[in-house]
């Protein structure tokens, strides 16, 4: 169901809600073409004219600001309009429903939905109800997933490792609400990584993680060993209220990622993190700031991926 | 009114009868079986050829969403939709706006129902007031108002120390509490069964021992109070297994189970289909086989539909903003004949679990034929097989999980109190 929601007939990618299903052939030309957009950025005219006269609404049902603006650069270099709707602010307080929201901009000619949204399945939920002209990409919903926070994750890898297929990575913190893992775990397995690990208390695992093809550990230093790539999550505050965690200290001291606890992992491992970035409760800032540290060159391929997620999901129909 | 129902198969489980009979009906009772009584001219016939004859469906859950949600569904809409369903006797919980929990507001309800074709409706009344879970109804005056039993429907009682006392309370008159076990804390902020698909999909879970905690206290106090406890639906293997321990050693228990969880799991899930968010959850596909073994061996002893019609405004949401349940009252037969079907469960026994067993739970008359007993009949035919759609459900609730699937059992006619109050053209 999942899979015939995003895939056309043809299994051509109609919408992206979800890279659980998704084919390795789908992920890394998705990855290959986001690797011709690097240069986009780089030239002094940073537009290219793909999506010329499309028009592309960001739906953003919860507040960001970070994810919202990358795709609206992606979006306006590729030459289409873009209106930001903060409708947390807006609509919904109103009392408007999603399917309303949804059919106004349909009837404002909208040729694509950017979501974000708290629940699980909201952009699906909207994926199924637009016309068939729309396509939908989900942004990040609830805890479910954040495909292009994933595939930019692994763009990101693939530039520094070269491949996938001899890596081993770590995913490190608060999993059980991290959307974010959820797409980084699907899209690692799904291009051959042979070991994907998940390292957290268990107050932060979701129940039966190991059926998405991880390794779970508990401690840190066991579980750094020998890694390629430590991908670490935010941890929100609200954690320590609802009896996860007992103290932002005590779980910096467990789980927080710090030069000794680096060089537990290969010499030449990368350190990642899909931001924002707590300093000081899951990551010291020397290894935040560190020469291993690729976060930041994560949010400029985050420009590139976002430009070749919008431009394969529109390019069918031109 | 006097009615012959002609060349049928009469199954009536309670009396044993598995046999092509026919059935006569004169001043809302059962007049004979069989051979038709000298003098008797029937007013009408009803031509039962192909079909089976039963008691009509006693159905332990069914919300009827009045007072308080009109816009959901209404009594006329929903009794009618009983009534097509070959139900005749309804259960309806308090979970309505205001809860059921004065003596007006049951006799209301009572009055409204008595004049409308359909069923014969029996509220449970509330455990607590507003069902608050923490003072008592006035449970001996809402009885003579007409409440058959009482329940906090979806809402537990998180003070233990209320829980024992409204038993012990209840129990002084001899009065049945029905429970569905969850412990709140456990199963707070949940939407779906806590399992691998949950957790794939990003549904904030419901473990299953946000059940069976809760059951086993509600077990120990019923062994201490010896209170009357019917266990609602059912939703995990481990409970079944606890019950099935428990009426081993006498405590004075009964369960049912809904239609949906015998046929439904975690993984029907993977669409964020809103009309699969179910109080309890849908759970594990062991849980399903569970629980559909456990009915086949009768440690669970009755079928609901636990009916819940909700408006597209409720429903046509993403998942964890949707309103739980799904319209089912007119799918309870068919889902039971198809349970029935797949675990190669004799029909007798399939009916008994929509009919007297139900019956026996509710301390109503109905659920079984016998001379004398009162007229509540359904008539269907066993091997029409259709699709369900919103074109084919009466009731104002469209929202259900089984929308273009085909089940087998078509009501032919339903008789109520001697009346036919269906029958379809």
């Amino acid at each position: 169901m999942t899979r015939s929601l995003q895939l056309t007939a043809d299994g051509q990618l109609k919408h992206l809600l979800t890279l659980d299903g998704l084919s390795p052939a789908i992920l890394t030309r998705i990855l290959d073409t986001a690797e011709s957009f690097i240069d986009v950025g780089e030239r002094e005219v940073k537009k290219v004219p793909l999506l010329r006269g499309k028009a592309i609404f960001n739906l953003f049902f919860e507040p960001s600001t970070r994810t919202r603006t990358t795709f609206e650069i992606a979006a306006k270099r590729l030459s289409a309009d873009v209106v930001n709707l903060n409708i947390a602010a807006s609509a919904q307080s109103k009392g408007e429903t999603v399917l309303d929201t949804v059919s106004n901009l349909t009837a404002m000619h909208a040729d694509m939905f950017i979501v974000r949204h708290a629940q699980s399945g909201a952009a699906h939920f909207i994926a199924q109800h637009v016309e068939p002209h729309i396509s939908v990409v989900n942004a990040g919903d609830g805890r479910h997933a954040h495909p292009t926070q994933g595939l930019l994750d692994m763009f990101t890898i693939r530039r520094y490792k070269g491949a996938f297929h001899n890596l081993r990575v770590a995913i490190v913190g608060d999993v059980l609400h991290s959307r974010v893992a959820r797409s980084q775990i699907h899209a690692l397995t799904t291009l051959g990584v042979p070991e994907v690990r998940v390292i957290a208390p268990r107050t932060l695992l979701p129940t039966g993680v190991e059926q998405m093809g991880v390794h779970v550990f508990h401690d840190m230093q066991a579980g750094l060993k020998d890694v390629d790539v430590i991908i670490m999550l935010r941890l929100q505050n609200e954690r320590m209220k609802g009896a996860r965690l007992p103290s932002a200290q005590e779980y910096f001291k467990q789980y927080g990622l710090t030069p000794e606890k680096l060089a537990l992992a290969k010499p030449d491992a990368i350190v990642m993190h899909p931001g924002p970035m707590n300093r000081g409760v899951e990551i010291d800032s020397e290894v935040a700031d560190g020469p291993q540290s690729v976060i930041l060159p994560q949010v400029t391929y985050g420009i590139a991926v976002r430009m070749a997620v919008m431009s394969l999901l529109m390019g069918p129909a031109q | 009114m006097k009615l012959h129902i002609k060349g049928g198969h009469l199954i009536d489980p309670m009396n044993g009868i598995d046999q092509p009979l026919d059935v006569f009906v004169a001043a809302g009772k059962i007049a004979a079986i069989g051979q038709m009584p000298d003098g008797f001219h029937p007013n009408k016939t009803i031509d039962a050829t192909g079909c089976i004859v039963c008691p009509g469906l006693v159905d332990l859950s069914v919300r009827l969403r009045e007072p308080g949600f009109e816009y959901k569904a209404t009594l006329e809409s929903e009794m009618l939709a009983a009534a097509a369903g070959g139900v005749t006797s309804l259960a309806c919980p308090p979970d309505t706006d205001p809860p059921l929990d004065e003596p007006g507001l049951v006799e209301m309800l009572k009055f409204r129902a008595r004049n409308l074709p359909g069923p014969r409706v029996y509220p449970i009344g509330a455990l607590t007031q507003k069902m608050k879970g923490e003072a008592l109804t006035e449970m001996a005056e809402l009885t003579e108002a007409g409440c058959v039993a009482f329940t906090q429907a979806d809402t537990p009682i998180t003070d233990t120390q209320v829980l024992l006392r409204a038993l012990d309370y209840a129990t002084t008159f001899n009065l049945p509490v029905w429970l569905r076990p969850q412990d709140f804390y456990l199963a707070r902020g949940g939407v779906a069964h806590d399992g691998p698909v949950a957790s794939r999909l990003g549904l904030p879970g419901i473990p299953a021992v946000a059940e069976t905690v809760a059951l086993s206290t509600i077990l120990l106090l019923a062994r201490q109070t010896g209170a009357r406890i019917h266990l609602a639906r059912l939703s995990t293997r481990e409970s079944v297994a606890m019950v099935r321990a428990a009426k081993l050693q006498g405590v004075n228990v009964t369960c049912d189970v809904s239609a949906n969880h015998l046929h439904l799991s975690e993984i029907d899930l993977t669409s964020f289909n809103s009309n699969l968010y179910f109080m309890p959850p849908v759970r594990s596909l062991r849980d399903r086989d569970g629980l559909a073994e456990a009915l086949k061996d009768g440690s669970i002893d009755a079928v609901c539909s636990d009916h819940a019609p909700v408006d597209d405004n409720e429903k046509q949401l993403p998942f964890g903003e949707a309103s739980p349940g799904a319209s089912g009252v007119e799918l309870l037969l068919p889902l039971t004949l198809k349970w029935a079907e797949e675990h190669g469960v004799p029909l007798i026994d399939a009916i008994d679990r929509i009919t007297w067993k139900p019956a026996q739970i509710l301390g109503v008359p109905g659920g079984q034929l016998g001379a004398g007993s009162c007229a509540d009949i359904c008539v269907f035919d066993p091997r029409t097989r259709f699709t369900v759609s919103p074109k084919t459900l009466k009731s104002q609730g469209k929202n259900t999980p089984f929308l273009g699937i085909e089940l087998p059992g078509v009501v032919k006619a339903t008789v109520i109190d001697g009346h036919v109050d269906y029958e379809s053209n």
